[in-house]
């Protein structure tokens, strides 16, 4: 399935979940917000929550700023 | 002496606060941010690189359980863009703490005040410690402390400029009225631009570019440690009145 993940389209396997998704791109969850289509998931939902088709994704972290 | 900044029960240590933009490195930035004697630092939210993961992270070199992380939204023009920004930086942080920006103004980076007004009422609504960066005008202040802002973060001059406070008598102004904390957020350049903000009877300080920007980073966040801790002694102690004309120090009794 086709996922826009941080503004970018790629190509996922089904059944992907938000926590699936972090493990394979080696991002630490306690350190970063996960959006899907503009909705904030929240860190005890991303076992359950399930990606599909279409779906558009963010992962933000903070960086050096003023 | 108990002279201890406190936001909505949260203790602060330093009346200095930092920013950790515009760095070298995350080394330069751990070794400004140490010598700064700083224990607020802000930070943006912005995507992670998915495509480099061996970037490293800000958070490797300021760390959460020695600095209080203070997630700003800077770069957001609208409401629901500030919002957004806010409510993703609480589910990646530890805290309710946000320095709310609204920006109205590419050139200026002037807060767009109606918006921050706006943004201040929703998120402080939602349980948010809501710092919002406003410019200079006092009416404005009290609306923002009317809406639940925790403190209120007039500008010295605009964020970056490093032309130190424009107008003290605005701050003044502010202070007098304000039943929140009052902190100088944006414009200083130097140290002594600091200790007048301290001075006047501001409860701190947040900078950024004043220490990134001098030739000498971690030298200059020294310097701003110091500058903090003159002003808010100095303000304390109460400057003597100001004279035009001079009284000697020296007794004329006793002269030849």
């Amino acid at each position: 399935m086709k996922l826009t993940l941080n503004g970018t389209i790629s190509e996922f396997q089904d059944g992907t979940t938000i926590a699936g998704l972090l493990e394979g791109l080696k991002i630490e969850p306690a350190r970063v917000a996960v959006e899907v289509n503009l909705e904030i998931i929240r860190k005890q939902d991303y076992q359950k929550c399930m990606l599909k088709e279409g779906d558009s994704i963010e992962i933000v972290n903070f960086v050096g700023g003023g | 002496m108990d002279d201890k900044l406190v936001i909505r029960g949260i203790e602060f240590k330093s009346r200095l606060w930092v920013g950790t933009g515009k760095y070298k490195d995350f080394e330069e930035t751990r070794r400004a941010i140490e010598a700064s004697g700083a224990d607020v630092v802000t930070v943006a939210v912005r995507r992670v690189n998915i495509f480099d993961r061996k970037s490293e992270n800000l958070l490797d070199y300021v760390d959460p359980k020695k600095y209080k992380i203070l997630p700003n939204t800077a770069g957001c023009y609208t409401v629901e863009d500030a919002l957004r920004y806010a409510r993703l930086a609480r589910e990646a942080g530890i805290s309710d703490l946000v320095k709310l920006e609204v920006i109205g103004d590419e050139k200026t980076l002037f807060p767009d005040v109606c918006g921050l007004l706006k943004a201040t009422e929703i998120l402080a609504k939602e349980g948010f410690i809501v710092l919002p960066y406003t410019n200079d005008d006092p009416v404005m202040a009290q609306r923002l402390v009317d809406a639940g802002a925790s403190a209120v973060m007039p500008l010295a001059a605009p964020i970056g400029s490093g032309l130190g406070i424009r107008n003290p008598y605005n701050i003044k102004i502010i202070l007098e009225q304000a039943k929140v904390p009052v902190i100088v957020d944006a414009g200083v350049g130097t140290a002594s631009d600091v200790a007048i903000a301290m001075e006047l009877g501001c409860d701190a300080v947040l900078l950024n570019t004043a220490i990134a920007g001098a030739k000498d980073p971690v030298a200059m966040a020294e310097a701003m440690k110091h500058a903090v801790i003159a002003g808010r002694l100095a303000y304390k102690a109460g400057r003597m009145p100001r004279k035009l004309y001079a009284t000697a120090s020296s007794p004329i009794e006793g002269m030849l």
